[in-house]
């Protein structure tokens, strides 16, 4: 007697786990970019992210759910991780990012059910957590200056502004443009700030290679860098001394994290493309308002966030061209 | 290079038959032929116990409007009149015909010497399709006759032939395209002749390049017959998918290719209507492939099988089945069935036999959906197979049904691309049924 079933009966090649790893290879050179200008730091925050994030996924699943186990080892829990860890200061003390991997596991993801069913972001849910509660240690003003790994200084560690820090200053007295640092700094990742998000290059070669294996599309990331390019260029086209030229928006804090990254997860972001282009304009826009208007340097987190919340609308919404429905 | 506008996989092809010649397959001992072959109306079963019939002999009658004849595929004596179990498992009454020799109908020109003088006349050529029960051989084995009789008000302008044969594995429409290039162009300028128009449309997958050559070599004899290489993409050979690949238009919903000035026919029902007008022969056999990853190449086959064969004889002709069978298909591994029973027969419209070994025999275990939206990008008809499997696993069937859950043509792009190997497909069959069901409630009220 032979398997009976119904069609179709071969299957393609992408499943879950190869998606999520696929993520996290992605996520490789940002990391290794991570190492280089934060050194030992990096490296020890990334790895306790992870595990963390990796026994609290088990130990809820085992003990509180008590359901399938397979999903501990499919990988979103080590996106997870990573992804909190990249959006932390090298200096955050190492019990934090503990703190941050059980909110951003335990109450971004598992609460509603786990894998598939959060949604928010579970990394932008421990971040937000670790940003609100523990200012200082986030380090909202001054950052650890990146000391390149085989630098003479790398024993001390420097503090800076970050460029963020640097463009809100300038939008509040005008003043402070020439502390920017270069363009070509900012895109090569020579500049304060989070562990994964300052080496804009080394996210989009993550960025490229999730698009060369179909993980993502085109669609979240291109909406949410044009439409806060548009947006900076137009309040920076209005006035000039007040905001900044737009190329700096794109490359200073969470932008390139946010849109190649974090935007993109599926379980966070629409169905459609058409509803992909309208989350990541949202995406964008907020983000501009946020850094320009709102009282922090910093609101990519916040802008995800906010279209995390707005997508189901989105997917009851905007809805496909269906076959045959031509007028 | 054209192809069809919305979603659409791409599986591995495994046209591992391609290159054999078709054999002719030989005669069996004891033929099971069922009374209807057919969607539609049954036909009418003229024959009982004890009657010698020849090839060719009617032996079931189409009464109604949608609804075909069967004819005997072999000579010799009918044993029984009774039920016979399909390759699904279903229970339907069948005709057993003990074999006796060969003897054919005299009024069926068995010369192989081709006819291309079309004397008849466009009405006579749809009766003669009818006459010799011609069904759509791509798969849903309408009768034929029906789609020539175009209502009042609409108006054919293409003639679309389908020999994209988009399903992985089978090979058996690629060898009719190399083998028998003429009589499907002779079959072709009959069905124009029998619309009154003189354009027709061949669609040829470009994974096919020896069919194609032969086919637009042929094409420059019969004028009007344009040969179109198409993008390989999956499921380019679906009715509505290649209408829009050939002539960018889009088959309005719930409604046939004729809405938008199409009739589309298969290159084997091409083959069978040139043989049925030009030689008299009804629809009796038919060209299947017998293939699979685990068969061997001098066992993966190409014949010309007689309807009413049992699938398992043809099984043993093919060196039996390998060690590591897991499943085996009646047609394609995308929309294919899975075979029940083996002492089964073929019908008018099997073919293949596809062997699938155990590794891809079983699907995997269904994890959470990760809303991915690769469904939605691949479904061809633009629809939300996670949302509709999502409320037909709920039981909402009216928002099923406004989200369009009718309009699915079950290609299985879903279910293949699904990362999380979700059961979307399964889950939206059972919601076109409850919708079905709904429906034909509703208009009776």
């Amino acid at each position: 007697m032979f398997n009976i079933s119904g069609s179709p009966h071969v299957h393609g090649t992408m499943s879950t786990k190869k998606i999520m790893w696929g993520v996290v290879i992605a996520m490789l050179p940002a990391f290794l970019v991570s190492i280089y200008f934060f050194g030992i730091d990096a490296l020890l925050l990334t790895l306790v992210s992870v595990a963390s994030c990796l026994f609290f996924e088990w130990a809820i699943q085992k003990y509180i759910l008590k359901g399938d186990m397979s999903t501990v080892a499919d990988g979103s829990a080590v996106i997870t991780g990573m992804l909190l860890a990249f959006n932390v200061p090298s200096s955050l003390p190492i019990w934090l990012i503990i703190l941050g991997s059980l909110v951003a596991i335990g109450v971004g993801k598992m609460t509603f059910g786990g894998l598939g069913k959060n949604p928010f972001n579970p990394a932008l849910v421990g971040r937000v957590f670790l940003f609100l509660s523990f200012p200082t240690d986030m380090a909202m003003s001054s950052w650890p200056k990146p000391a390149p790994l085989f630098a003479s200084n790398v024993v001390e560690t420097v503090t800076g502004p970050t460029s963020l820090n640097i463009i809100k200053g300038i939008t509040k007295t005008g003043e402070g443009l020439d502390q920017l640092p270069s363009a070509l700094d900012m895109f090569l990742g020579s500049m304060g700030g989070s562990l994964g998000e300052i080496s804009a290059i080394a996210i989009l070669i993550g960025g490229v290679y999730m698009l060369c294996r179909k993980i993502i599309t085109w669609h979240i990331p291109v909406a949410f860098l044009a439409s806060a390019f548009i947006f900076a260029g137009i309040l920076h086209l209005v006035s000039p001394e007040t905001y900044v030229a737009p190329y700096y928006h794109l490359f200073a804090g969470g932008m390139m994290l946010g849109a190649v990254f974090m935007a993109t997860d599926m379980v966070t972001s629409p169905l459609t493309h058409k509803g992909q282009l309208i989350f990541g304009c949202g995406c964008g826009i907020l983000t501009i308002i946020f850094r320009c208007f709102g009282p922090m340097p910093e609101g990519v987190s916040f802008a995800i966030l906010i279209m995390n919340g707005v997508t189901p609308l989105i997917n009851k919404f905007i809805k496909t061209d269906k076959f045959g429905y031509k007028k | 290079m054209k192809t069809f506008n919305k979603g659409g996989v791409h599986p591995e092809e495994n046209k591992l038959a391609s290159n054999n010649k078709t054999k002719v397959f030989p005669l069996t001992k004891k033929a099971v032929v069922f009374v209807s072959q057919h969607l539609g109306a049954p036909a009418t079963c003229l024959v009982q116990k004890g009657d010698k019939v020849k090839v060719g002999t009617l032996l079931a009658r189409a009464d109604a409007f949608i609804c075909a004849n069967t004819h005997s595929p072999y000579s010799g004596t009918v044993t029984k009149v009774d039920v016979a179990v399909d390759f699904n498992g279903f229970k339907k009454p069948a005709i057993y015909i003990d074999v006796e020799g060969d003897e054919w109908e005299e009024s069926i020109d068995r010369t192989a010497d081709i006819k291309r003088e079309i004397t008849l006349e466009p009405k006579e050529i749809v009766q003669r399709m009818k006459d010799c029960g011609i069904v759509g051989l791509g798969g849903a084995a309408f009768p034929t006759n029906v789609k020539y009789m175009v209502p009042d008000g609409k108006k054919a302008e293409f003639l679309i032939i389908n020999g994209v044969e988009c399903e992985p594995y089978l090979t058996s429409d690629n060898r009719i395209m190399i083998e028998n290039t003429e009589e499907i162009f002779i079959g072709i300028e009959i069905m124009k002749k029998a619309l009154g128009i003189n354009t027709a449309l061949i669609g040829i997958e470009n994974n096919k390049p020896e069919a194609i050559k032969l086919m637009t070599a042929m094409s420059e004899k019969y004028k009007g017959t344009e040969v179109v290489p198409l993008k390989l993409k999956y499921p380019q050979g679906a009715e509505k998918q290649l209408i829009n690949a050939l002539t960018g238009r889009e088959v309005p919903s719930g409604k046939l290719p004729i809405e938008v000035g199409c009739v589309v026919d298969n290159v084997g029902t091409a083959l069978a209507i040139y043989q049925a007008v030009q030689k008299n022969k009804p629809l009796i056999d038919n060209v299947m492939t017998f293939t699979g990853k685990s068969v061997k190449p001098e066992n993966q086959k190409n014949l010309l099988v007689r309807v009413g064969t049992p699938l398992q004889e043809i099984i043993d002709y093919c060196g039996g089945l390998p060690e590591d069978t897991g499943k085996l298909i009646s047609g394609g591994p995308m929309m294919g069935k899975a075979i029940m029973d083996t002492s089964a027969p073929t019908v008018k419209t099997t073919s293949s036999i596809l062997v699938i070994n155990e590794k891809e025999a079983k699907r995997q275990t269904p994890t959470p959906c990760i809303r991915c939206g690769k469904c939605v990008d691949a479904c061809p008809m633009g629809l939300e197979p996670v949302l509709l499997s999502t409320l037909c696993s709920q039981d909402k069937w009216e928002e099923a049904e406004n989200e369009c859950v009718m309009d699915c043509i079950e290609c299985g792009c879903c279910l293949f691309t699904c990362p999380a190997n979700r059961p979307l497909l399964d889950l939206i069959r059972v919601g076109k049924f409850k919708v079905g069901a709904l429906r034909r409630a509703r208009a009776q009220k």
